[in-house]
C-alpha cells in the first residue's frame, strides 16, 4: 500500500492499462509533450509515444469525434477535456454519437471511449470555468458517469472505465489532483456503480459523490465531537446509481442530507431523493435536506464564491435540520 | 376478500358454502378462506342473494377485492360484476357484501373504475371523475379523508413506529416544526394505549387479570446493558435434569384405568409448568418496552410443528385445568393447528410457552422465546438414564428440559426458583392434585 496523489493515481490508471492493451490511447490537448495541463499524463509520451498520446488543437469537437470514430473501429480511446467547461464544445459528439451509436446502429457499433477531465470549481476561475456537469451527462441514457473523490477511487475507477465497452464520463478536480490516499500496489479495479460507506453512523445519512465526499469526512469529524454519527455514502457511479446502498442506510438512520457541487435544479441530488422518497418513505422522521451550490452563476469575488459554494458549515446545518437539533 | 386475521394480505378461497342465487343472512358462512395463518370462515355482512361469485375455489385474492356479489334478487348488478375481478379497489364500500339499497334499484355507489379499464391502474378509493350516477337517496359521502381541523402532522417514520406499538398519534405530542411528530416523539410516549398483548379468552377481562410494574432504576440499566450485550431479547439458558420415574408410573397407573384417562408425558410436563407458573408470577410476565406485566392467570402457549413452520395454540388458564382437561384440549388444538384451522383467538395471547422435540428424538435443546413472553421451556425426551442413588447405580426415566429466559424480566435465581418448583411437581406428580 503506497499513498499516492489522486493525479499520480489516474496516472498509474492510464499507464498500466496502456501498457495491458495497446488499442487504449490517450487524446487531448496538452497531453502529450506538456506532460498534461495537470500533469496526469505525465510520462506517457515518453513512455508510447506520439502515436498514442496524441496532442490536439484546440477543437473539442474534432477530438472528441475522432476519439469516436476510433471506438467505432476497434480502438478504445481515452479522451481528456481540459476541464469539462470547455466540452461544451464536444457535446455532440459525446451525447448524440458516443451515447447513441450501440443504439442506432442495431447493436454493430460499441463506443469503448472515456471522457475525462476536472469537473467543478477550483478557486476563483469565476462562472465560466466552475462548473459542475455531472448532472447534464447522468440524464442521457447510454453513458455512464463515475466521480471518485479518493486517489484510491479514482485508479480503481479509472482502469475500469478503460475496460468498459461503452462510452463512461470520468470526472475529476482540479482541487483533488494534489490530495493524498492509500492506493494498494496490487491490481486494483473498482465496479462501476457501486457506491462505498466510508464512514459508518446511525443518526444521518449524507449521501455524496466527488469532491465532495472530502467535505462529507470533515462534517463527520465535526459531528462526532458533539456525538452525532452519520453515515457517508459515497456514490462514486452517478449513474448507474447504487440505490441499494443509499436506501438500506436511509432504512437505517431514517435521515438524509444529500450533498453534490452543482445547482439545485434537476441536480444529482435531486434524484437521490427522488430515489429515498421512493424507496424509504415509511422510514422516513424528516423530510430530506440537499445541499448544493447557490442557484447562481459563479461569482469570482472571493467572499462571494465562498458563499456560493457548499461547505461544512452548511452541510453540518443540514444534517442538524433533519435530526431537529436546534442550531 | 376481507381481512381475517390482523396479518392477511390475501387470501386463498378454500370452498364455496353458498352457490349462486342462495339467500344468505348476515352472518351466514359464505365461504372458506385460508389465511397467512389458518382456514376461516368468511361470513356475510348484509342480507340478499348471493347473485354472484367472482372466484373460484382454490383462487387466491388480495384483501379488498370484491369476489362476490350480495344484491337484492332482481337487483341490476352489471356495474359491479363488470369491473370487479382482480383489481378493485380497497376502498370501504368495496367490501363484498353490500346490503341492497333499500329503494332496491340502482347500483349501490362503488369507487369503480369505468367498466373498460378491467384493471384499475391504482387502488385510489375515489376517482374525482364523475361517479355511476347514483339516485339513491343518500349523496355519497365525500371522502375518507379526515377532518382538516383534526389532522394531526407527523413522519412518516412516527406514523409506521405508533401503528407498530399501538400508540395513537393524536395522542402523542409533536416536539418536530409545526408540531410535527418524530420519531423521538413515539419512542418517548408512555402509556400504551393498544398493546398487541394478550387477549384472554375468558369473560370478565379487567385489570386484575395482570399487575403492571414500573420499572426501576436497576430493571432499566439491566434491560438496557443486557440488550446490549446479547441482541433484542437477552437470552440466558437454564437447563435441569428431572427423575420422571415417578411420573412415569402415575401415567401407566392411569392408562391402565382405561383408554380415557390417557395421558402423554408433555401432558403432565404442561400441567406442572401451568401449576409451577401460578406459584411463580414473576416467570409469567411480558416485556413491554417501558414496563413488565405479569399475569395473574396462566395461558400457557404450546408449539405445534405444523406443514411449513409452526404455530402456538394456546390453552387459556391452563393452571386451573386438571390434567385429563389439559389432554384432551392440547390434542384438540394440535389436531386442529395441523390442519390450519385454528382461530386468531386460539393462537394469540399466551403468558409462557412451551416447546416439545422429545417426540423426534431431541435429547435436549433450547428454544426461541416469543416475544413479548419473558420465558419458553424446551422439552426434551425421556431416556433411561443410570443414576446414583443411596450410593447403588440405577435406571431411572430422565427427562431434561431447558428454559430460555429473557433477562430483563427474570434473573438467573428466579428462573432456577421456578424450575425447582417444576422439579417438585414432576417428581412428586401426587403435587398436581393437591
Amino acid at each position: 500500500m503506497a499513498t499516492v496523489t489522486y493525479r499520480d493515481a489516474l496516472n498509474q490508471a492510464l499507464r498500466e492499462e496502456m501498457q495491458r492493451d495497446d488499442r487504449v490511447f490517450l487524446m487531448g490537448e496538452e497531453v502529450g509533450v506538456y506532460q498534461g495541463a495537470y500533469k496526469v499524463s505525465k510520462g506517457l509520451v515518453q513512455e508510447f509515444g506520439e502515436m498514442r498520446v496524441v496532442d490536439t488543437p484546440i477543437t473539442e469537437l474534432g477530438f472528441a469525434g475522432i476519439g469516436v470514430g476510433a471506438a467505432m473501429v476497434g480502438l478504445r480511446p481515452v479522451i481528456e477535456f481540459m476541464t469539462w467547461n470547455f466540452a461544451l464544445l464536444a457535446i455532440d459528439q459525446v451525447v448524440n454519437s458516443a451515447a447513441k451509436l450501440l443504439y442506432m446502429s442495431g447493436g454493430q457499433f460499441n463506443i469503448p471511449i472515456v471522457f475525462r477531465g476536472p469537473n467543478g470549481a477550483a478557486l476563483q476561475l469565476s462562472a465560466q470555468h466552475s462548473q459542475a456537469f455531472e448532472s447534464w451527462l447522468a440524464h442521457v441514457p447510454g453513458l455512464k458517469v463515475v466521480s471518485p473523490g479518493t486517489p484510491r477511487d479514482a485508479k480503481g475507477l479509472l482502469k475500469s472505465a478503460i475496460r468498459d465497452d461503452n462510452p463512461v464520463i470520468f470526472f475529476e478536480g482540479e482541487m483533488l489532483y494534489n490530495t493524498k490516499g492509500d492506493v494498494p500496489d496490487e491490481e486494483l479495479l473498482i465496479p462501476i456503480g457501486k457506491a462505498e460507506q466510508k464512514r459508518e453512523g446511525d443518526h444521518c445519512t449524507i449521501v455524496t459523490y466527488g469532491k465532495s465526499v472530502l467535505l462529507a469526512m470533515q462534517v463527520a469529524d465535526q459531528l462526532a465531537k458533539e456525538d452525532i454519527r452519520v453515515d457517508v455514502i459515497d456514490l462514486r457511479t452517478v449513474r448507474p446509481m447504487d440505490i441499494d446502498a443509499i436506501t438500506t442506510s436511509v432504512r437505517k438512520t431514517n435521515r438524509a442530507v444529500v450533498l453534490e457541487e452543482g445547482w439545485e435544479v434537476a441536480g444529482i441530488g435531486a434524484q437521490v431523493v427522488d430515489y429515498i422518497q421512493r424507496d424509504c418513505f415509511d422510514d422516513l422522521d424528516a423530510p430530506v435536506v440537499r445541499v448544493h451550490q447557490a442557484d447562481v452563476p459563479m461569482p469570482y469575488a472571493k467572499n462571494l464564491e465562498r458563499a456560493a459554494k457548499p461547505d461544512v458549515a452548511k452541510t453540518i446545518a443540514a444534517v442538524k435540520k433533519v435530526m431537529y437539533i436546534e442550531a | 376478500m376481507e381481512a381475517l386475521s390482523p396479518t392477511m394480505e390475501e387470501g386463498r378461497l378454500v370452498k364455496w358454502l353458498k352457490g349462486e342465487g342462495d339467500a344468505v343472512k348476515s352472518g351466514d358462512v359464505l365461504a372458506e378462506v385460508e389465511t397467512d395463518k389458518a382456514i376461516m370462515e368468511l361470513v356475510a355482512r348484509g342480507d340478499g342473494v348471493l347473485r354472484k361469485r367472482l372466484i373460484d375455489e382454490g383462487a387466491t385474492s388480495p384483501v379488498g377485492t370484491v369476489i362476490a356479489v350480495i344484491a337484492g334478487a332482481d337487483e341490476d348488478i352489471g356495474a359491479l360484476v363488470a369491473g370487479a375481478p382482480a383489481g378493485a379497489p380497497p376502498g370501504p364500500p368495496a367490501a363484498t357484501p353490500q346490503p341492497p339499497a333499500p329503494a332496491g334499484t340502482s347500483p349501490a355507489p362503488t369507487p369503480q373504475a369505468p367498466a373498460a379499464s378491467p384493471q384499475a391502474p391504482t387502488p385510489r378509493p375515489q376517482a374525482p371523475g364523475p361517479t355511476p350516477e347514483a339516485p339513491s337517496p343518500k349523496p355519497q359521502a365525500p371522502s375518507p379523508q379526515p377532518a382538516v381541523g383534526a389532522r394531526t402532522r407527523s413522519s412518516p417514520l412516527a406514523r409506521r413506529l405508533a401503528a407498530e406499538r399501538g400508540l395513537d398519534l393524536a395522542a402523542i405530542g409533536g416536539s418536530g416544526p409545526g408540531g410535527r411528530i418524530v420519531k423521538r416523539d413515539v419512542e418517548g410516549a408512555p402509556g400504551v394505549t393498544a398493546t398487541p398483548g394478550p387477549k384472554p379468552q375468558a369473560p370478565g377481562p379487567g385489570a386484575e387479570d395482570y399487575r403492571d410494574a414500573p420499572l426501576t432504576q436497576i430493571r432499566k440499566t439491566i434491560a438496557r446493558r443486557l440488550a446490549e450485550s446479547i441482541g433484542p431479547i437477552p437470552t440466558f439458558y437454564l437447563t435441569a435434569d428431572f427423575d420422571l420415574e415417578r411420573a412415569a408410573e402415575m401415567r401407566s397407573a392411569m392408562a391402565e384405568l382405561g383408554d380415557e384417562y390417557k395421558v402423554s408425558f408433555n401432558d403432565i410436563v404442561m400441567k406442572a409448568v401451568a401449576t409451577a407458573l401460578a406459584q411463580h408470577p414473576e416467570c409469567n410476565a411480558h416485556w413491554l418496552g417501558d414496563h413488565i406485566r405479569y399475569f395473574n392467570r396462566v395461558h400457557l402457549g404450546m408449539a405445534v410443528a405444523v406443514e411449513d413452520g409452526l404455530i402456538t395454540p394456546v390453552i387459556f388458564d391452563a393452571d386451573r385445568k386438571g390434567l385429563r382437561e389439559i389432554a384432551l384440549e392440547a390434542r384438540e388444538l394440535a389436531g386442529r393447528a395441523r390442519e390450519r384451522r385454528l382461530k386468531p383467538d386460539e393462537y394469540t395471547g399466551s403468558t409462557f410457552s412451551v416447546s416439545n422435540l422429545g417426540m423426534f428424538g431431541i435429547d435436549h435443546f433450547t428454544a426461541i422465546i416469543n416475544p413479548p413472553e419473558a420465558g419458553i421451556l424446551a422439552i426434551g425426551g425421556i431416556q433411561p438414564t443410570p443414576v446414583v442413588i443411596d450410593g447403588n447405580v440405577v435406571v431411572r426415566r430422565r427427562l431434561r428440559v431447558t428454559m430460555s429466559c429473557d433477562h430483563r424480566v427474570i434473573d438467573g435465581a428466579t428462573g432456577a426458583r421456578f424450575l425447582q418448583t417444576l422439579r417438585r411437581l414432576l417428581e412428586l406428580p401426587l403435587l398436581l392434585a393437591y
